[in-house]
């Protein structure tokens, strides 16, 4: 469902992203891993159009979002995306968090729109935190929260960047715990992640990247016990 | 010296009218400037460098001259210009919401970008137009934060706005001293206006207090 052609982005005289070219099929879980620096979050952004990429192609449903005639906000609403520090709404409940989106930018009612999102917090085990705020809540259940509030506009993608590295230890289980529901419902899914276990157990096929480099792709098993590269190599044996 | 405080009885309804008359153009004065502030604002932090720089430039005209020099261009020289003989009152509002809307929309474009950059990513991100996302995400965020700084800002227009006196409009001051010349007593008018201008004042604290004390949500 999404075609990504020579994709080279760059930031000044910082080429960032080098001649990435790589598909995601649908109900595929893709995990994007690499050193800090090496260009995962551009990539994860270039995707949506957070970032605009400087040359190349990004191909949603083979309508190339690049193209300045394709209207954006509309394929976004297909995108969801969880970011490492949630951006939850702070002057929103939970439950306003959930339907915002869904409301103004979809034009679902009131009822349809507070209907599906209390199912989604069921979902994330929140139901209790529907009238809560989201400074009241821990780490792990803003991140739950973010994550149904991007379900909320019932995308088709989701992306995470990092979803777990701004938890504590403990909260790290109940937001992969949620993604692997996620996964195993058939979610097309594309995870910037340092959690290897999730990689190796829930991906099905692992991007590592380098230096904005698209250095080696493949399926967990074979990339985590016998990396083809002497990048990946050194990358896998310093974090494992 | 000795004050007397009876000879200004029987002029109190006559000043105490006075509250009313400020707080009447103040009103209009702060709602006409916090409009514009905010659209002036939003024009500041606008991609389009044309309409930002514009918007700088008519910040630095109104920060740089004074605010009494406005009021009279207003009042004397544009009746010149364009022969419509304009009140006291809208020449209030005008100079005053005009001048305020300069300061207001410093304020508001410091409020914006310091609402964190994520807010504006995540709403991108589930495909909220920008006008949207302004007005529900963005702004409401900017103006708790400013809240303080607002207050300040209104503060300040409510005890400048004395200043309307010189073109003959019957306010607070200017009530003062009419009674002043009428007893030939300065004091007692003034220390009366004076203390109605500070209850004014406080009772702006308190409202701004209150607003903020509703609006902590987080943290
Ligand atoms: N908005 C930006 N402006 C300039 N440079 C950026 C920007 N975003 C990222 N970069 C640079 O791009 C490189 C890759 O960043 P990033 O994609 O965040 O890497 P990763 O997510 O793998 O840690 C880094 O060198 C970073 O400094
Ligand atoms: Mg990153």
């Amino acid at each position: 469902m999404i075609k990504v052609k020579n994709l080279h982005k760059s930031f000044g005289n910082n080429e960032v992203l080098k001649d990435i070219t790589t598909d995601i099929s649908k109900g595929e879980v893709v995990s994007i891993i690499g050193p800090s620096g090496s260009g995962k979050s551009t990539f994860l952004r270039c995707l949506n159009l957070l970032e605009k990429p400087t040359k190349g192609s990004v191909l949603v449903h083979n309508q190339n979002i690049t193209d300045p005639k394709t209207n954006i906000m509309k394929i976004r609403e297909q995108i969801g995306m969880v970011f490492q520090h949630f951006y939850l709404f702070p002057h929103m409940t939970v439950l306003e968090n959930l339907t915002y989106a869904p409301l103004k930018v979809k034009g679902e009612s009131k009822q349809v729109a507070q209907s599906k999102a209390r199912d989604l917090l069921a979902k994330v085990g929140l139901t209790d935190k529907e009238t809560a705020f989201p400074s009241s809540l821990s780490g792990g259940q803003k991140q739950r929260v973010a994550i149904a509030r991007a379900l909320a506009m019932e995308p088709e993608l989701m992306l995470f960047d990092e979803p777990t590295s701004a938890l504590d230890p403990e909260m790290v289980k109940e937001v992969l715990d949620v993604m692997k529901d996620l996964a195993k419902s058939g979610m097309t899914m594309a995870v910037v992640t340092h959690e290897m276990g999730f990689a190796k157990e829930v991906a099905d096929r692992v991007l590592f990247l380098d230096h904005g480099m698209l250095i080696e792709e493949g399926n967990p098993e074979q990339f985590f016990d016998q990396p083809k590269t002497e990048r990946a190599k050194g990358f896998l044996e310093k974090i494992l | 010296m000795n004050l007397d405080f009876g000879q200004i009885v029987p002029y109190i309804p006559f000043m105490l009218e006075g509250i009313w008359v400020t707080l009447k153009f103040v009103i209009f004065a702060i709602i006409f400037g916090f409009v514009l502030g905010t659209l002036l604002a939003l024009c500041k932090i606008s991609h389009v460098k044309v309409i930002g720089w514009l918007a700088d430039a008519y910040t630095s005209v109104f920060r740089g001259t004074p605010l009494i020099l406005q009021l009279m261009i207003i009042y004397y020289a544009v009746p010149e210009l364009v022969g419509y003989d304009i009140s006291p009152f809208l020449s209030s509002i005008l100079a005053f919401g005009l001048n305020s809307s300069a300061y207001v929309s410093e304020i508001i474009r410091a409020g914006i970008q310091a609402v964190d950059k994520g807010q504006t990513e995540a709403a991108q991100a589930l495909g909220v137009p920008y006008n949207q996302m302004m007005k529900d995400i963005i702004l409401p965020q900017a103006m708790k934060n400013i809240l303080p700084a607002l207050m300040n800002e209104f503060i300040t227009l409510t005890k400048e706005s004395a200043l309307v006196s010189t073109i003959g409009y019957l306010d607070l001051m200017r009530r003062a001293t009419v009674v002043g010349a009428d007893l030939y007593r300065n004091f007692e008018p003034l220390l009366f206006v004076g203390v109605i201008y500070y209850l004014l004042v406080m009772g702006l604290t308190i409202i701004g207090r209150l607003v903020e004390r509703r609006l902590r949500y987080s943290d």
